[in-house]
Protein backbone atom coordinates (compact mmCIF):
# COMPACT_ATOMS: atom_id res chain seq x y z
CA UNK A 1 0.00 0.00 0.00
CA UNK A 2 1.41 3.35 -0.96
CA UNK A 3 0.20 6.77 -0.03
CA UNK A 4 -3.16 7.60 -1.54
CA UNK A 5 -3.94 10.85 -3.22
CA UNK A 6 -7.67 11.29 -3.33
CA UNK A 7 -7.22 14.88 -4.44
CA UNK A 8 -6.86 13.51 -7.93
CA UNK A 9 -10.62 13.04 -7.96
CA UNK A 10 -11.23 16.61 -6.97
CA UNK A 11 -8.87 17.85 -9.66
CA UNK A 12 -10.38 15.80 -12.43
CA UNK A 13 -14.04 16.28 -11.49
CA UNK A 14 -14.96 18.43 -14.52
CA UNK A 15 -13.50 15.80 -16.85
CA UNK A 16 -15.20 12.97 -15.00
CA UNK A 17 -18.48 14.86 -15.11
CA UNK A 18 -18.18 15.08 -18.89
CA UNK A 19 -17.72 11.33 -18.95
CA UNK A 20 -20.74 10.87 -16.71
CA UNK A 21 -22.80 13.07 -18.99
CA UNK A 22 -22.00 10.77 -21.87
CA UNK A 23 -22.87 7.71 -19.79
CA UNK A 24 -26.21 9.23 -18.84
CA UNK A 25 -26.93 10.29 -22.41
CA UNK A 26 -26.16 6.81 -23.65
CA UNK A 27 -28.32 5.22 -20.96
CA UNK A 28 -31.27 7.51 -21.53
CA UNK A 29 -31.05 7.30 -25.32
CA UNK A 30 -30.88 3.51 -25.33
CA UNK A 31 -33.70 3.36 -22.79
CA UNK A 32 -36.01 5.75 -24.62
CA UNK A 33 -35.27 4.20 -28.00
CA UNK A 34 -35.46 0.73 -26.51
CA UNK A 35 -38.86 1.28 -24.94
CA UNK A 36 -40.28 3.18 -27.90
CA UNK A 37 -39.19 0.79 -30.64
CA UNK A 38 -39.45 -2.18 -28.28
CA UNK A 39 -43.16 -1.46 -27.93
CA UNK A 40 -43.66 -1.67 -31.67
CA UNK A 41 -41.45 -4.71 -31.92
CA UNK A 42 -43.48 -6.40 -29.18
CA UNK A 43 -46.70 -5.68 -31.04
CA UNK A 44 -45.12 -7.03 -34.23
CA UNK A 45 -44.06 -10.15 -32.37
CA UNK A 46 -47.57 -10.70 -31.07
CA UNK A 47 -49.13 -9.87 -34.42
CA UNK A 48 -51.33 -12.39 -36.19
CA UNK A 49 -49.62 -11.39 -39.43
CA UNK A 50 -47.02 -14.12 -39.44
CA UNK A 51 -44.23 -12.56 -41.55
CA UNK A 52 -44.20 -9.61 -39.16
CA UNK A 53 -44.07 -11.81 -36.12
CA UNK A 54 -41.36 -14.04 -37.60
CA UNK A 55 -39.09 -11.11 -38.45
CA UNK A 56 -39.63 -9.56 -35.03
CA UNK A 57 -38.89 -12.84 -33.23
CA UNK A 58 -35.78 -13.39 -35.32
CA UNK A 59 -34.48 -9.95 -34.44
CA UNK A 60 -35.10 -10.44 -30.73
CA UNK A 61 -33.53 -13.89 -30.72
CA UNK A 62 -30.48 -12.67 -32.61
CA UNK A 63 -29.83 -9.74 -30.30
CA UNK A 64 -30.38 -11.82 -27.21
CA UNK A 65 -28.01 -14.51 -28.40
CA UNK A 66 -24.92 -12.46 -29.14
CA UNK A 67 -22.81 -10.51 -26.67
CA UNK A 68 -23.28 -6.77 -26.63
CA UNK A 69 -19.56 -6.26 -27.25
CA UNK A 70 -19.94 -7.99 -30.59
CA UNK A 71 -22.80 -5.73 -31.59
CA UNK A 72 -20.65 -2.74 -30.78
CA UNK A 73 -17.70 -4.10 -32.76
CA UNK A 74 -19.91 -5.07 -35.61
CA UNK A 75 -21.20 -1.55 -35.88
CA UNK A 76 -17.85 0.02 -35.43
CA UNK A 77 -16.00 -1.99 -38.06
CA UNK A 78 -18.63 -3.18 -40.49
CA UNK A 79 -21.01 -0.29 -40.84
CA UNK A 80 -18.32 1.99 -42.33
CA UNK A 81 -17.70 -0.72 -44.94
CA UNK A 82 -21.40 -1.11 -45.52
CA UNK A 83 -21.81 2.63 -45.99
CA UNK A 84 -18.89 2.57 -48.38
CA UNK A 85 -20.59 -0.07 -50.43
CA UNK A 86 -23.90 1.73 -50.35
CA UNK A 87 -22.59 5.17 -51.22
CA UNK A 88 -19.87 3.98 -53.58
CA UNK A 89 -17.23 5.89 -51.68
CA UNK A 90 -13.59 4.99 -52.21
CA UNK A 91 -12.90 4.53 -48.50
CA UNK A 92 -14.89 3.19 -45.58
CA UNK A 93 -17.22 5.92 -44.29
CA UNK A 94 -16.31 6.40 -40.64
CA UNK A 95 -19.11 6.55 -38.10
CA UNK A 96 -18.05 8.37 -34.95
CA UNK A 97 -17.57 6.08 -32.00
CA UNK A 98 -20.04 8.10 -29.93
CA UNK A 99 -22.72 7.54 -32.56
CA UNK A 100 -21.72 3.92 -32.95
CA UNK A 101 -22.25 3.40 -29.26
CA UNK A 102 -25.62 5.15 -29.25
CA UNK A 103 -26.93 3.19 -32.21
CA UNK A 104 -25.61 -0.21 -31.22
CA UNK A 105 -26.82 0.11 -27.63
CA UNK A 106 -30.25 1.20 -28.76
CA UNK A 107 -30.52 -1.67 -31.26
CA UNK A 108 -29.41 -4.09 -28.60
CA UNK A 109 -31.68 -2.80 -25.85
CA UNK A 110 -34.75 -2.78 -28.13
CA UNK A 111 -34.69 -6.58 -28.01
CA UNK A 112 -34.57 -6.68 -24.22
CA UNK A 113 -37.21 -4.06 -23.61
CA UNK A 114 -39.31 -5.77 -26.27
CA UNK A 115 -39.43 -8.98 -24.27
CA UNK A 116 -40.49 -7.15 -21.11
CA UNK A 117 -43.18 -5.24 -22.99
CA UNK A 118 -44.42 -8.36 -24.76
CA UNK A 119 -44.91 -10.09 -21.43
CA UNK A 120 -46.63 -6.97 -20.12
CA UNK A 121 -49.04 -6.88 -23.04
CA UNK A 122 -49.79 -10.57 -22.64
CA UNK A 123 -50.51 -10.11 -18.95
CA UNK A 124 -53.56 -7.98 -19.75
CA UNK A 125 -56.64 -10.21 -19.48
CA UNK A 126 -58.46 -11.18 -22.66
CA UNK A 127 -61.62 -9.66 -21.21
CA UNK A 128 -60.09 -6.20 -21.39
CA UNK A 129 -59.21 -6.75 -25.03
CA UNK A 130 -62.75 -7.93 -25.76
CA UNK A 131 -64.23 -4.96 -23.92
CA UNK A 132 -62.03 -2.56 -25.85
CA UNK A 133 -62.99 -4.13 -29.16
CA UNK A 134 -66.65 -4.19 -28.14
CA UNK A 135 -66.83 -0.41 -27.73
CA UNK A 136 -65.55 -0.06 -31.29
CA UNK A 137 -61.85 0.61 -30.86
CA UNK A 138 -59.53 -0.14 -33.75
CA UNK A 139 -56.44 -2.22 -33.00
CA UNK A 140 -54.31 0.91 -32.56
CA UNK A 141 -56.84 2.56 -30.25
CA UNK A 142 -57.22 -0.62 -28.25
CA UNK A 143 -53.47 -0.81 -27.74
CA UNK A 144 -52.96 2.86 -27.06
CA UNK A 145 -55.87 3.56 -24.73
CA UNK A 146 -56.51 0.25 -23.04
CA UNK A 147 -53.75 -2.34 -23.24
CA UNK A 148 -50.50 -0.37 -23.12
CA UNK A 149 -51.44 1.97 -20.26
CA UNK A 150 -52.31 -1.01 -18.08
CA UNK A 151 -49.33 -3.02 -19.28
CA UNK A 152 -46.85 -0.20 -18.65
CA UNK A 153 -48.19 0.39 -15.18
CA UNK A 154 -47.41 -3.24 -14.36
CA UNK A 155 -44.08 -3.16 -16.16
CA UNK A 156 -42.45 -0.06 -14.69
CA UNK A 157 -40.36 -1.98 -12.14
CA UNK A 158 -39.06 -4.41 -14.77
CA UNK A 159 -38.31 -1.64 -17.23
CA UNK A 160 -36.36 0.24 -14.57
CA UNK A 161 -34.45 -2.87 -13.59
CA UNK A 162 -33.48 -3.34 -17.22
CA UNK A 163 -32.34 0.28 -17.26
CA UNK A 164 -30.09 -0.32 -14.26
CA UNK A 165 -28.46 -3.21 -16.10
CA UNK A 166 -28.13 -0.99 -19.15
CA UNK A 167 -26.55 1.77 -17.09
CA UNK A 168 -23.86 -0.62 -15.93
CA UNK A 169 -23.40 -2.11 -19.39
CA UNK A 170 -22.66 1.28 -20.92
CA UNK A 171 -19.14 0.94 -19.50
CA UNK A 172 -18.51 -1.55 -22.34
CA UNK A 173 -18.02 1.34 -24.73
CA UNK A 174 -14.41 1.38 -23.64
CA UNK A 175 -13.78 -1.20 -26.35
CA UNK A 176 -14.21 1.49 -28.97
CA UNK A 177 -12.45 4.12 -26.87
CA UNK A 178 -15.46 6.23 -26.08
CA UNK A 179 -14.89 8.44 -23.07
CA UNK A 180 -17.77 7.59 -20.82
CA UNK A 181 -17.59 7.89 -17.05
CA UNK A 182 -15.42 4.81 -16.67
CA UNK A 183 -13.38 5.78 -19.72
CA UNK A 184 -12.69 9.25 -18.31
CA UNK A 185 -11.70 7.81 -14.96
CA UNK A 186 -9.44 5.24 -16.63
CA UNK A 187 -7.63 7.93 -18.58
CA UNK A 188 -7.02 10.02 -15.47
CA UNK A 189 -5.91 6.90 -13.61
CA UNK A 190 -3.34 6.10 -16.28
CA UNK A 191 -2.12 9.63 -16.66
CA UNK A 192 -1.62 10.27 -12.94
CA UNK A 193 -0.89 6.68 -11.95
CA UNK A 194 -3.77 6.75 -9.50
CA UNK A 195 -5.47 3.47 -10.36
CA UNK A 196 -6.70 2.52 -6.90
CA UNK A 197 -8.18 5.92 -6.15
CA UNK A 198 -9.92 6.33 -9.47
CA UNK A 199 -11.32 2.82 -9.78
CA UNK A 200 -12.58 2.93 -6.18
CA UNK A 201 -14.28 6.22 -6.87
CA UNK A 202 -15.89 4.86 -10.04
CA UNK A 203 -17.11 1.77 -8.22
CA UNK A 204 -18.67 3.85 -5.45
CA UNK A 205 -20.47 6.11 -7.92
CA UNK A 206 -21.82 3.18 -9.99
CA UNK A 207 -22.91 1.51 -6.79
CA UNK A 208 -24.65 4.59 -5.41
CA UNK A 209 -26.60 5.23 -8.59
CA UNK A 210 -27.57 1.62 -9.21
CA UNK A 211 -28.45 0.99 -5.59
CA UNK A 212 -30.61 4.10 -5.36
CA UNK A 213 -32.45 3.12 -8.52
CA UNK A 214 -33.03 -0.41 -7.33
CA UNK A 215 -34.44 0.92 -4.05
CA UNK A 216 -36.85 3.04 -6.06
CA UNK A 217 -37.84 -0.05 -8.03
CA UNK A 218 -38.57 -1.89 -4.81
CA UNK A 219 -40.79 0.90 -3.54
CA UNK A 220 -42.64 1.04 -6.85
CA UNK A 221 -43.17 -2.68 -6.84
CA UNK A 222 -44.69 -2.49 -3.40
CA UNK A 223 -46.93 0.39 -4.41
CA UNK A 224 -48.15 -1.38 -7.52
CA UNK A 225 -48.85 -4.60 -5.69
CA UNK A 226 -50.95 -2.68 -3.17
CA UNK A 227 -52.78 -0.73 -5.85
CA UNK A 228 -53.71 -3.81 -7.85
CA UNK A 229 -54.81 -5.86 -4.89
CA UNK B 1 -81.97 -6.38 -36.87
CA UNK B 2 -79.84 -9.49 -36.26
CA UNK B 3 -80.11 -12.63 -38.32
CA UNK B 4 -78.09 -15.79 -37.93
CA UNK B 5 -78.21 -18.36 -40.66
CA UNK B 6 -76.76 -21.85 -40.08
CA UNK B 7 -73.85 -20.55 -38.06
CA UNK B 8 -71.28 -23.22 -37.21
CA UNK B 9 -68.04 -22.83 -35.37
CA UNK B 10 -65.20 -25.13 -34.45
CA UNK B 11 -62.38 -24.92 -31.97
CA UNK B 12 -59.95 -27.18 -33.78
CA UNK B 13 -61.91 -30.41 -34.20
CA UNK B 14 -64.40 -29.56 -31.48
CA UNK B 15 -67.65 -28.15 -32.82
CA UNK B 16 -68.94 -25.44 -30.47
CA UNK B 17 -71.85 -24.22 -32.60
CA UNK B 18 -73.90 -26.32 -34.96
CA UNK B 19 -76.18 -24.74 -37.55
CA UNK B 20 -77.49 -21.98 -35.34
CA UNK B 21 -80.31 -20.09 -37.04
CA UNK B 22 -82.37 -17.37 -35.42
CA UNK B 23 -83.29 -13.72 -35.69
CA UNK B 24 -83.73 -10.82 -33.34
CA UNK B 25 -86.10 -8.11 -34.52
CA UNK B 26 -86.05 -4.48 -33.57
CA UNK B 27 -87.36 -4.03 -30.05
CA UNK B 28 -87.19 -7.73 -29.24
CA UNK B 29 -85.83 -9.01 -25.97
CA UNK B 30 -84.45 -12.49 -26.44
CA UNK B 31 -83.17 -14.51 -23.51
CA UNK B 32 -80.65 -17.27 -24.23
CA UNK B 33 -80.27 -20.05 -21.71
CA UNK B 34 -78.85 -23.53 -21.55
CA UNK B 35 -76.41 -25.64 -19.59
CA UNK B 36 -72.81 -24.65 -19.03
CA UNK B 37 -70.65 -25.22 -22.09
CA UNK B 38 -73.58 -25.25 -24.49
CA UNK B 39 -72.11 -22.38 -26.51
CA UNK B 40 -74.20 -19.41 -25.33
CA UNK B 41 -71.25 -17.08 -24.83
CA UNK B 42 -69.69 -18.20 -28.07
CA UNK B 43 -72.87 -17.53 -29.99
CA UNK B 44 -73.30 -14.04 -28.60
CA UNK B 45 -69.62 -13.21 -29.21
CA UNK B 46 -69.94 -14.24 -32.83
CA UNK B 47 -72.57 -11.54 -33.30
CA UNK B 48 -70.11 -8.69 -32.76
CA UNK B 49 -67.19 -10.64 -34.17
CA UNK B 50 -65.34 -11.08 -30.91
CA UNK B 51 -65.18 -14.71 -32.05
CA UNK B 52 -64.86 -15.79 -35.67
CA UNK B 53 -67.13 -18.48 -37.10
CA UNK B 54 -66.43 -20.79 -39.99
CA UNK B 55 -69.81 -21.51 -41.58
CA UNK B 56 -73.09 -19.72 -42.14
CA UNK B 57 -73.76 -16.02 -41.97
CA UNK B 58 -74.62 -13.33 -39.46
CA UNK B 59 -76.13 -9.99 -40.41
CA UNK B 60 -76.35 -7.06 -38.02
CA UNK B 61 -78.37 -4.14 -39.29
CA UNK B 62 -77.77 -5.33 -42.84
CA UNK B 63 -74.01 -5.71 -42.46
CA UNK B 64 -72.44 -9.14 -42.85
CA UNK B 65 -70.30 -9.88 -39.79
CA UNK B 66 -68.24 -12.64 -41.36
CA UNK B 67 -67.22 -10.85 -44.54
CA UNK B 68 -63.52 -10.05 -44.59
CA UNK B 69 -64.14 -6.50 -45.80
CA UNK B 70 -66.53 -5.54 -43.03
CA UNK B 71 -65.39 -2.62 -40.88
CA UNK B 72 -65.57 -4.44 -37.58
CA UNK B 73 -64.80 -1.50 -35.26
CA UNK B 74 -67.63 0.43 -36.88
CA UNK B 75 -70.00 -2.51 -36.56
CA UNK B 76 -69.07 -3.10 -32.94
CA UNK B 77 -69.54 0.56 -32.08
CA UNK B 78 -73.24 0.07 -32.88
CA UNK B 79 -73.56 -3.07 -30.77
CA UNK B 80 -73.43 -2.64 -27.01
CA UNK B 81 -71.96 -5.49 -25.01
CA UNK B 82 -72.06 -6.25 -21.31
CA UNK B 83 -69.75 -8.94 -19.92
CA UNK B 84 -70.04 -11.35 -17.05
CA UNK B 85 -67.02 -9.81 -15.33
CA UNK B 86 -67.92 -6.18 -16.14
CA UNK B 87 -64.58 -5.45 -17.83
CA UNK B 88 -64.50 -1.79 -16.96
CA UNK B 89 -61.15 -0.21 -17.78
CA UNK B 90 -59.42 -0.25 -14.38
CA UNK B 91 -56.93 2.51 -15.19
CA UNK B 92 -59.67 5.01 -16.06
CA UNK B 93 -62.11 6.78 -13.77
CA UNK B 94 -65.80 5.96 -14.17
CA UNK B 95 -66.45 9.09 -16.18
CA UNK B 96 -63.50 8.35 -18.46
CA UNK B 97 -64.71 4.79 -18.89
CA UNK B 98 -67.91 6.29 -20.26
CA UNK B 99 -66.41 9.03 -22.42
CA UNK B 100 -63.33 7.48 -24.01
CA UNK B 101 -65.16 5.53 -26.71
CA UNK B 102 -67.63 8.29 -27.67
CA UNK B 103 -64.73 10.74 -27.95
CA UNK B 104 -62.28 8.49 -29.76
CA UNK B 105 -64.64 6.37 -31.83
CA UNK B 106 -67.67 8.60 -32.43
CA UNK B 107 -65.52 11.78 -32.43
CA UNK B 108 -67.89 13.55 -30.08
CA UNK B 109 -66.67 16.64 -28.27
CA UNK B 110 -65.50 16.15 -24.73
CA UNK B 111 -68.26 18.31 -23.29
CA UNK B 112 -70.94 16.49 -25.20
CA UNK B 113 -69.53 13.11 -24.16
CA UNK B 114 -69.38 14.12 -20.50
CA UNK B 115 -72.91 15.48 -20.51
CA UNK B 116 -74.25 12.31 -22.10
CA UNK B 117 -72.23 10.12 -19.71
CA UNK B 118 -73.53 11.96 -16.66
CA UNK B 119 -77.09 11.50 -17.85
CA UNK B 120 -76.54 7.79 -18.26
CA UNK B 121 -74.82 7.50 -14.89
CA UNK B 122 -77.79 9.26 -13.36
CA UNK B 123 -80.06 6.80 -15.06
CA UNK B 124 -78.28 3.84 -13.47
CA UNK B 125 -78.17 5.68 -10.15
CA UNK B 126 -74.42 6.26 -10.00
CA UNK B 127 -73.96 9.92 -10.80
CA UNK B 128 -72.15 10.49 -7.51
CA UNK B 129 -69.51 7.88 -8.39
CA UNK B 130 -68.30 9.55 -11.58
CA UNK B 131 -64.84 10.46 -10.31
CA UNK B 132 -64.10 7.10 -8.68
CA UNK B 133 -62.20 4.21 -10.21
CA UNK B 134 -63.79 0.84 -11.03
CA UNK B 135 -61.90 -0.91 -8.22
CA UNK B 136 -63.65 1.31 -5.69
CA UNK B 137 -67.14 0.18 -6.68
CA UNK B 138 -69.10 -2.93 -5.74
CA UNK B 139 -69.78 -5.57 -8.36
CA UNK B 140 -73.36 -4.45 -8.85
CA UNK B 141 -72.27 -0.85 -9.27
CA UNK B 142 -69.56 -1.85 -11.74
CA UNK B 143 -72.03 -3.77 -13.83
CA UNK B 144 -74.42 -0.84 -13.90
CA UNK B 145 -71.53 1.36 -15.03
CA UNK B 146 -70.72 -1.22 -17.71
CA UNK B 147 -74.30 -1.02 -18.98
CA UNK B 148 -74.07 2.76 -19.01
CA UNK B 149 -70.76 2.55 -20.88
CA UNK B 150 -72.35 0.44 -23.58
CA UNK B 151 -75.25 2.89 -23.83
CA UNK B 152 -72.95 5.87 -24.41
CA UNK B 153 -72.47 4.61 -27.94
CA UNK B 154 -76.21 4.77 -28.70
CA UNK B 155 -76.22 1.10 -29.67
CA UNK B 156 -78.92 -0.32 -31.91
CA UNK B 157 -78.81 -3.55 -29.94
CA UNK B 158 -77.42 -4.65 -26.59
CA UNK B 159 -75.79 -8.02 -25.96
CA UNK B 160 -75.49 -9.33 -22.41
CA UNK B 161 -73.39 -12.34 -21.45
CA UNK B 162 -74.53 -13.54 -18.03
CA UNK B 163 -74.52 -10.03 -16.60
CA UNK B 164 -75.53 -11.09 -13.10
CA UNK B 165 -73.82 -14.42 -12.61
CA UNK B 166 -70.63 -12.98 -11.12
CA UNK B 167 -72.55 -10.87 -8.62
CA UNK B 168 -73.30 -11.43 -4.97
CA UNK B 169 -76.99 -12.36 -4.68
CA UNK B 170 -77.97 -9.09 -3.02
CA UNK B 171 -76.67 -7.13 -5.99
CA UNK B 172 -78.43 -9.04 -8.72
CA UNK B 173 -81.65 -7.08 -8.57
CA UNK B 174 -80.08 -3.65 -8.90
CA UNK B 175 -78.60 -4.75 -12.23
CA UNK B 176 -81.74 -6.56 -13.37
CA UNK B 177 -83.81 -3.46 -12.60
CA UNK B 178 -81.68 -1.43 -14.98
CA UNK B 179 -82.05 -4.12 -17.64
CA UNK B 180 -85.81 -4.35 -17.20
CA UNK B 181 -86.09 -0.60 -17.58
CA UNK B 182 -84.00 -0.76 -20.73
CA UNK B 183 -86.19 -3.51 -22.14
CA UNK B 184 -89.35 -1.60 -21.36
CA UNK B 185 -87.99 1.43 -23.18
CA UNK B 186 -87.85 -0.68 -26.31
CA UNK B 187 -84.13 -1.51 -26.52
CA UNK B 188 -83.35 -4.52 -28.68
CA UNK B 189 -81.62 -7.00 -26.38
CA UNK B 190 -80.08 -10.43 -26.52
CA UNK B 191 -79.41 -11.67 -23.03
CA UNK B 192 -77.59 -14.81 -22.00
CA UNK B 193 -78.95 -15.40 -18.55
CA UNK B 194 -80.41 -17.94 -16.21
CA UNK B 195 -82.50 -15.30 -14.48
CA UNK B 196 -85.87 -16.75 -15.36
CA UNK B 197 -87.62 -14.00 -13.40
CA UNK B 198 -86.15 -11.52 -15.81
CA UNK B 199 -87.13 -13.67 -18.77
CA UNK B 200 -90.72 -13.97 -17.54
CA UNK B 201 -90.97 -10.27 -16.98
CA UNK B 202 -89.60 -8.78 -20.20
CA UNK B 203 -88.54 -11.45 -22.69
CA UNK B 204 -90.35 -11.76 -25.99
CA UNK B 205 -88.60 -14.99 -26.83
CA UNK B 206 -86.47 -17.59 -25.15
CA UNK B 207 -83.73 -19.55 -26.88
CA UNK B 208 -82.58 -22.75 -25.28
CA UNK B 209 -79.20 -24.10 -26.31
CA UNK B 210 -77.62 -27.47 -25.75
CA UNK B 211 -74.32 -28.81 -27.09
CA UNK B 212 -73.93 -26.00 -29.58
CA UNK B 213 -77.41 -26.30 -31.05
CA UNK B 214 -80.40 -24.06 -30.68
CA UNK B 215 -82.86 -26.60 -29.32
CA UNK B 216 -85.73 -24.27 -28.53
CA UNK B 217 -86.53 -20.89 -30.01
CA UNK B 218 -90.03 -19.99 -28.89
CA UNK B 219 -92.14 -17.28 -27.38
CA UNK B 220 -91.83 -16.82 -23.67
CA UNK B 221 -95.38 -18.07 -23.09
CA UNK B 222 -94.72 -21.26 -24.91
CA UNK B 223 -91.34 -21.80 -23.26
CA UNK B 224 -92.61 -21.47 -19.74
CA UNK B 225 -95.83 -23.24 -20.62
CA UNK B 226 -94.72 -26.47 -22.18
CA UNK B 227 -91.11 -26.27 -23.28
CA UNK B 228 -91.01 -29.08 -25.75
CA UNK B 229 -87.67 -30.79 -25.58
CA UNK B 230 -86.96 -33.06 -22.68
CA UNK B 231 -83.56 -31.46 -22.23
CA UNK B 232 -85.13 -28.04 -21.77
CA UNK B 233 -87.68 -29.45 -19.33
CA UNK B 234 -84.90 -30.93 -17.23
CA UNK B 235 -82.90 -27.74 -17.42
CA UNK B 236 -85.85 -25.61 -16.39
CA UNK B 237 -86.76 -27.78 -13.44
CA UNK B 238 -83.14 -27.66 -12.31
CA UNK B 239 -82.71 -23.92 -12.38
CA UNK B 240 -86.18 -23.13 -11.16
CA UNK B 241 -85.72 -25.31 -8.11
CA UNK B 242 -82.79 -23.17 -7.02
N1 LIG C 1 -61.00 -20.67 -26.73
C1 LIG C 1 -61.55 -21.88 -26.69
N2 LIG C 1 -60.88 -22.96 -27.14
C2 LIG C 1 -61.43 -24.18 -27.09
N3 LIG C 1 -62.64 -24.45 -26.62
C3 LIG C 1 -63.37 -23.43 -26.14
C4 LIG C 1 -62.87 -22.09 -26.15
N4 LIG C 1 -63.80 -21.29 -25.62
C5 LIG C 1 -64.85 -22.08 -25.29
N5 LIG C 1 -64.60 -23.37 -25.61
C6 LIG C 1 -65.51 -24.50 -25.43
O1 LIG C 1 -66.66 -24.20 -26.16
C7 LIG C 1 -67.80 -24.66 -25.49
C8 LIG C 1 -68.82 -23.55 -25.39
O2 LIG C 1 -68.30 -22.51 -24.58
P1 LIG C 1 -69.17 -21.28 -24.12
O3 LIG C 1 -68.32 -20.44 -23.27
O4 LIG C 1 -69.76 -20.64 -25.33
O5 LIG C 1 -70.32 -21.95 -23.27
P2 LIG C 1 -71.43 -21.27 -22.39
O6 LIG C 1 -72.70 -21.83 -22.85
O7 LIG C 1 -71.29 -19.79 -22.42
O8 LIG C 1 -71.12 -21.82 -20.96
P3 LIG C 1 -71.16 -21.10 -19.54
O9 LIG C 1 -72.57 -21.20 -19.06
O10 LIG C 1 -70.24 -21.92 -18.70
O11 LIG C 1 -70.69 -19.71 -19.72
C9 LIG C 1 -67.34 -25.18 -24.13
O12 LIG C 1 -67.30 -26.58 -24.21
C10 LIG C 1 -65.96 -24.64 -23.99
O13 LIG C 1 -65.15 -25.54 -23.29
MG1 LIG D 1 -70.70 -18.35 -20.99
Amino acid sequence: MGDFDFDVIQRSLPYLWKGMQYTLTLTLTAMTGGIFFGTFLAMAKLSVISPLSIVASAYVNLMRSIPLVLVIFWFYFLVPLLLQGLTGATEPVPVGSDQTALISFTLFEIAFYCEIIRAGIQSIPQGQVSAGKAVGFTYAQLMFYIVLPQAFRNMIPLLLTQTIVLFQDTSLVYVISVTDFLGAAAKVAQRDSRLVEMYSFVAVIYFLISFTLSQIVRRLQLKISIATR
Amino acid sequence: MITLDSVSKWYGKFQVLTDCTTAVNKGDVVVVCGPSGSGKSTLIKCINALEPFQKGSIFVDGTSVGRAKTDLPKLRSKVGMVFQHFELFPHLSIINNLTIAPIKVLKRSKDEAIENAMQLLDRVGLKSQAQKFPGQLSGGQQQRVAIARALTMDPIVMLFDEPTSALDPEMVSEVLDVMVELAQEGMTMMVVSHEMGFARKVADRVIFMDQGCIVEDTSKEEFFGSARSERAQQFLSKILSH
